[in-house]
């Protein structure tokens, strides 16, 4: 009987449920979207679609595990488009055959080359580089122009980062295995952890706060993030913080700063490819690339932008312009090395 | 015949250990049957097997002519379904439930004369004014007769009932147990009860069956088991008794009371003859000739008192006696004697000692 | 006279009453077992798939470290829960001092505040260029941070803190409940064999309550192990954080649910060792006689110590992260309180509530099944059923897609070649996905609990009632269940709470548009946004405090003898028998 009593009251809870909650299943008119890209981030940009083309968005936000569940859900799967917050993400669901191409002029047209699949399976949305924050007062001009500079003696005990297995250092540390090899790259990253201040924690902006407070005097940090600090009006103090450091894009007399992009893609399992490829080719819009930039700092792919004042207002900078998918591919090698030199440790 | 319980032929085993071997037992209607026997004799696990609380492995047991146990077709119908009453040891009252609530639980339908059975019920146990209380507030004798209440409210065909009145401190435990059984008597159930107390079977019981380690020692009325007790460990349930221990010679044996005639036994096999404490009667000093009231086949002897202790009652006497009749010189043994409390001779009084037959049994040794 | 078999008396043939009921509980144990145990299976499967040179880099190179670390964090808050929990549990409900009264439900609510929000506030007050630092630096005038010491919270003592200040409820809950239900008599009885009031408590008191506390620290040191926002965000590496790493930064969910099975299995040998470290001990109340607690009368001094040792708990695990938190959402309010914020609020509400009655009702449904004596395989089926809680939320929440995605895959291709049209996704991406997985996390909780609870009814409660009519059925509810409210209770707080908090299990499988206060939380402070999170994070802990409140008081009013405290009855002297 308690048996029964369990059924029925699943039962009722799932009516009590989708009565509140509509089950998104494909319909027309909707469009269904998985974004590892944080809900702040991506629910402006959503509101623009939605009131230009009427059609509804849903989405479902998560950092991880967004793979497997499409995997799982197989071509039953209600998600027509992924949003990833870089191109190793994407390149996994490349890999997994979970993609379908993209047919979009407005996307060709919106997006350099390089920043989209040869096989048209992926399209970047935004870049951002990763640079380095220095104290305006304790670091000296030209004091350092490179992550190479980062890892050199005169920096010891200087240097803030987050965790070296975080994505964005990764792929950075990738980025230099790509450039220069796994050798060199490994010895970059010992010089970089024999420079730490302190043990790699916190975010980029914690770093940044760190260097304020004078417990370091540079850091590594994703581009935006100034930007965000600089015009926090909830915690001011992060003005303070952003205040006491410049922006430094490394590596412009050489291969460039590294960067890296948002994606987009549409799933294997759509069934209106039509209105995703739509979605992703409103992304790389005027609209949507000012969006981006206004609110969360970061650079517009689509050339002529008019770029937010602040993010102007870094300068202009030389990007790493690598083929990412290189540094995709040294991605296993780059965490692994962080493990080996045992960096967070 | 057909009413009350019948258990034939029960094998019960926990693991490898065998708790009942081929026990069978009646308990017809209207009358009381006792489970007699130490701790560990299997008399609960008989009582667990009649309410249905553990599955039958072998043998039957039939409720009113029906069965409701069967070992060979591995049926035993479960203990909601038996109609049978069952009152726990420490009686299992439900914590959560008032007194009235906890008698009425069985009850399926709460008519208007069930309600006044237990209002009746609680009156008659003088419990009225605990209708509502919960059973943490009661006495233990509140307690046992709310159980009691409780096991018969459904008017179960068999009432079966666990060391009812083990709980209960002495002073009380009589009065109880004479009001419950006058209660019962009443009621007019099938009742069986399993004790470990043999005064309080031989109280209550219109039948008893003494148990011992997993079999049936002994069945029958409270004086067939007391004065024709068919072994030495039914003998000395009611008591410890004077133990004289010798080989069978001409038909007799030898005790400090002199030759106890033993025809059932051949000559030269170890026999041995048990006296009840209170089978032995006392006489103050050196009985000279052969005291009035004392049988006139009866041998006598005289002893010493080692120590007496006064009980109330009764007075516990240790007197020292020769072993062999006839022989006052010889080696002697102790007796243990009970007598009337208003008897209390001092240390070292002599006294004259006489078993009554009617009290002594022989037995063929172990 | 009856020692002979007497004639067989019943000719007529019995309607044979077989017992369907039991089968009923087998197969109904059977089904919620089976439908619990599948993401584990699940995740066994993925285990079982090749990860390629994983391991071999893993044991090369972090795996010892990451295995030190984790011993060291589980020892750390199992040590620290054990002795804040056991402690203020013994002091509040044996002593009398000032306060008393509140702290036996206050000590409980830092179980409402998720770890991940405590060790954000305290990375936000403690760290370098936080405020208490800063006044330090102010007042002594130091320069850097190389003038003068202070612990460092982004550490593993700061890891192990924290969770101890959040966790430790959970051993005083479970400790509390079994020294209320102790018989003074016990206790007295130890104090007159020579034993002073400390001597009763270590060897009388915590003996006896030794099954409580372990189920409590084997709990604190499960929620250890899966722990993941409270060790990323101090950048402590443990196991839970090596099994992301290789499942996010080495793209390996196979090599991750390797590393989630290893710690399943140290899980299941910690937990066969604590059993078998009691198998012979067996609990039961052996005194019948249980009075109101006396309460040791604490001098001002001692008073003072207890009023401290109970305090500071509360202060450090819930009021200061609570101004904190409240300062923030009071500030920012306009920018957070909005329709969204009730949306969420009901849905984190309406979800905990949901697995929590279910979870309660699948864990009393296995321990009722349990009691009345199922076969040995099912009740290693039910154990086995009930790990969910030792597997990390992340890695369970794989095993729940898959197994969900074959489930609907395999319905609808069954219905498309027979019937002819697509069920599609059934339960995929749904609220019932979510539920679920609750349940198959949380069912450990509620069935343990059950399990205590049923274990303390003696068997006779069981035949009394079954003897007077009531089925099995008919006596859990009639019986077991008012009896065991306490417990009940209590399971359903603590997977009330849990839910609550629960973060990756929501995130994964939730349906689109669908928020939660804790997935609302973290997508901000995880980005160390904590006025953003402020508000939902104080509205997880508020939600917790009124069940942890309610619970106390059913706890209190479940002491043996309080089953009618509108009744002041005193046991009366016997009346003369009639």
């Amino acid at each position: 009987m308690i048996a029964r009593t369990l059924s029925f009251s699943i039962a009722a809870a799932g009516i009590a449920l989708s009565s509140f909650i509509a089950a998104p299943h494909a319909q027309a008119a909707e469009l269904n979207v998985y974004s590892y890209r944080q809900a702040f981030l991506i629910d402006p940009l959503v509101k623009a679609f939605e009131k230009e083309t009427g059609t509804k968005v849903n989405i479902v936000f998560s950092k991880k595990g967004l793979l497997q569940r499409l995997q799982s859900e197989g071509m039953n799967s209600p998600a027509d488009v992924v949003l990833t917050a870089d191109v190793s993400q994407i390149a996994q669901f490349e890999k997994e055959n979970l993609l379908q191409p993209i047919k979009s002029a407005e996307l060709e047209k919106n997006v350099p080359s390089q920043y989209r699949a040869p096989n048209g399976m992926w399209t970047g949305l935004t870049m951002r580089a990763r640079a380095v924050y220095a104290s305006k007062t304790r670091v000296k001009p030209g004091e350092l122009t490179s992550y190479e500079d980062l890892a050199k003696p005169h920096m010891k005990g200087r240097v803030c980062t987050r965790s070296g297995k975080h994505p964005y250092n990764v792929t950075l540390t990738a980025s230099i295995i790509a450039a220069k090899g796994e050798a060199a790259a490994e010895e970059w990253a010992r010089g970089l952890k024999a420079n730490l201040a302190r043990k790699p924690q916190g975010n980029d902006r914690a770093q940044v706060k760190a260097i304020k407070e004078g417990e370091c005097d540079v850091s590594l940090g994703n581009s935006y993030y100034f930007g965000k600090m600089i015009t926090n009006e909830k915690k001011p103090e992060q003005k303070e913080w952003a205040a006491s450091v410049n922006i430094i894009f490394p590596n412009q007399a050489d291969r460039g700063t590294h960067v890296n992009v948002s994606t987009g893609a549409i799933t294997k399992a759509s069934k209106q490819p039509e209105l995703a490829a739509k979605f992703l080719a409103f992304l790389s819009s005027n609209e949507a690339q000012t969006i981006y930039s206004s609110a969360n700092f970061e650079y517009p792919l689509k050339a002529g932008i008019k770029m937010d004042p602040l993010v102007a207002s870094w300068g202009k900078f030389k990007a790493d312009d690598r083929n990412l998918a290189d540094v995709v591919a040294a991605q296993t090698a780059a965490t692994k090395l962080m493990d080996k030199v045992a960096f967070d440790q | 015949m057909t009413t009350g319980l019948v258990m034939e032929r029960i094998r019960h085993a926990f693991g490898p250990m065998e708790v009942l071997q081929d026990v069978s037992l009646v308990a017809e209607a209207g009358k009381l049957t006792c489970l007699l026997g130490p701790s560990g004799c299997g008399k609960t696990t008989l009582l667990r097997l009649a309410a249905g609380l553990e599955s039958v492995q072998g043998g039957r047991i039939l409720l009113q002519g029906h069965t409701v146990g069967n070992g060979a077709e591995k049926f035993s119908l479960p203990p909601e379904k038996r109609d049978i009453g069952l009152m726990f040891q420490d009686y299992a009252l439900f914590p959560h439930l008032s007194v009235f609530k906890n008698i009425a639980f069985g009850i399926k339908n709460l008519t208007a004369e069930r309600r006044e059975w237990i209002e009746a019920g609680l009156e008659r146990m003088g419990l009225a004014k605990h209708r509502n209380s919960y059973p943490h507030v009661l006495s233990g004798g509140q307690q046992q007769r709310v159980a009691l209440l409780r096991a018969l409210a459904p008017e179960p065909k068999i009432l079966l009932l666990d060391e009812p009145f083990s709980g209960l401190d002495v002073t009380r435990r009589a009065q109880v147990r004479e009001d419950t059984l006058n209660f019962l008597k009443e009621c007019g159930v099938a009742v069986l009860m399993v004790t470990h107390d043999p005064e309080e079977a031989m109280f209550m019981a219109d039948h008893i069956v003494v148990m011992k380690d997993g079999k049936v020692v002994q069945a029958g009325t409270p004086v067939q088991t007391y004065f024709h007790p068919v072994d030495a460990f039914v003998a000395e349930l009611f008591g410890p008794m004077n133990h004289f221990d010798g080989i069978v010679d001409k038909g007799a044996l030898q005790t400090p009371f002199g030759l106890f005639p033993i025809p059932a036994i051949p000559d030269g096999e170890q026999a041995k003859v048990l006296v009840r404490m209170e089978g032995i009667n006392v006489t103050m000093g050196n009985a000279d000739g052969h005291p009035e009231e004392m049988p006139k086949d009866c041998c006598y002897t005289t002893g010493k008192i080692e120590d007496a202790y006064l009980l109330g009652r009764s007075s516990h006497l240790h007197i020292r006696v020769p072993k062999n009749h006839g022989h006052p010189d010889g080696e002697k043994v102790l007796l243990h004697v009970r007598v009337s409390g208003v008897m209390k001779p001092e240390s070292g009084a002599t006294v004259t000692v006489w078993a009554d037959p009617k009290q002594a049994f022989v037995f063929a040794a172990d | 006279m009856t020692q002979t078999a007497p004639p067989i008396l019943a000719s007529t043939i019995e309607k044979r009453l077989k017992t369907p009921s039991i089968d009923v509980w087998a197969f109904g144990t059977l089904m919620v077992c089976l439908a619990v145990a599948m993401p584990i299976v699940w995740v066994i499967g993925l285990a079982l798939t090749p990860s390629g040179d994983i391991w071999q880099h893993l044991v090369d190179t972090v795996l010892g470290n990451l295995i030190i670390t984790t011993l060291m964090l589980m020892i750390g808050v199992g040590l620290g829960t054990l002795v804040i929990g056991t402690g203020t549990a013994w002091i509040v409900t044996m002593c009398r001092f000032p306060g008393k009264r509140i702290f036996e439900w206050a000590l409980l609510i830092p179980m409402a505040v998720p770890a991940y929000v405590i060790a954000y506030v305290y990375t936000d007050l403690l760290e370098y260029s936080g405020p208490i630092q800063g006044i330090i630096r102010d007042m002594f005038g130091f320069e850097s941070k190389h003038d003068y010491w202070f612990p460092e919270i982004r550490s593993l003592g700061g890891a192990i803190t924290m969770m101890t200040l959040v966790l430790y409820p959970y051993v005083y809950l479970l400790a509390r409940a079994s020294f209320l239900e102790q018989s003074v008599c016990v206790l007295e009885a130890s104090r007159t064999l020579g034993k002073g009031p400390w001597q009763s408590f270590f060897k009388v008191a915590l003996p006896l309550a030794r099954p409580a506390i372990a189920v409590g620290v084997s709990l604190v040191m499960m929620e250890t192990l899966n722990d993941y926002g409270t060790v990323d965000f101090f950048a402590v590496s443990t196991f839970s954080k090596g099994i992301y790493d290789v499942w996010l930064n080495m793209n390996s969910p196979s090599g991750a649910a390797q590393l989630a099975c290893m710690l399943l299995m140290f899980v299941m040998v910690l937990i066969g060792l604590e059993r078998y470290g009691r198998r012979k001990q067996k609990f039961h109340h052996t005194s019948t006689h249980i009075r109101e607690l006396p309460g040791f009368k604490l001098s001002p001094m001692l008073a003072t110590l207890a009023f401290l040792a109970c305090a500071i708990p509360v202060l450090l695990g819930f009021l200061i992260p609570a101004w904190v938190l409240g300062s923030y959402a009071i500030d920012f309010y306009q920018d957070t309180l909005d329709a969204n914020y009730w949306i969420t609020t009901w849905n984190s509400l309406l979800l905990s509530s949901i697995a929590a009655i279910v979870a309660i009702v699948a864990g009393v449904f296995l321990a009722y099944s349990l009691r009345l004596g199922q076969s040995h395989w099912i009740n290693v089926m039910t154990r086995f059923a009930s790990l969910g809680y030792a597997v990390p939320g992340a890695v369970l929440a794989i095993g729940i897609l898959m197994y969900l995605g074959w489930l609907d895959n395999t319905i609808d291709g069954w219905v498309r070649n027979n019937i002819g049209f697509s069920t599609g996704l059934i339960f995929s991406g749904t609220i019932f996905a979510v539920t679920f997985g609750y349940v198959v996390r949380f069912l450990s909780l509620s069935f343990g609990s059950a399990e205590a609870g049923l274990g303390k009814i003696t068997a006779n409660m069981d035949g009394a009632a079954r003897t007077l009519g009531a089925g099995p059925f008919a006596t859990l509810r009639r019986v077991h269940l008012p009896i065991m409210r306490g417990s009940i209770m209590t399971a359903a707080l603590l997977v009330f709470v849990d839910c609550m908090k629960e973060l990756p299990m929501t995130v994964m499988l939730r349906p689109f548009n669908f928020e939660t206060l804790a997935t609302f939380v973290h997508q901000y402070a995880a980005d160390e946004m904590l006025p953003e999170a402020s508000l939902a994070a104080l509205s997880i802990v508020v939600a917790g405090i009124i069940p942890v409140i309610l619970l106390s008081i059913t706890i209190a009013r479940s002491r043996a003898g309080h089953y009618a405290p509108e009744e002041p009855h005193l046991i009366e002297m016997e009346e003369a028998a009639p």
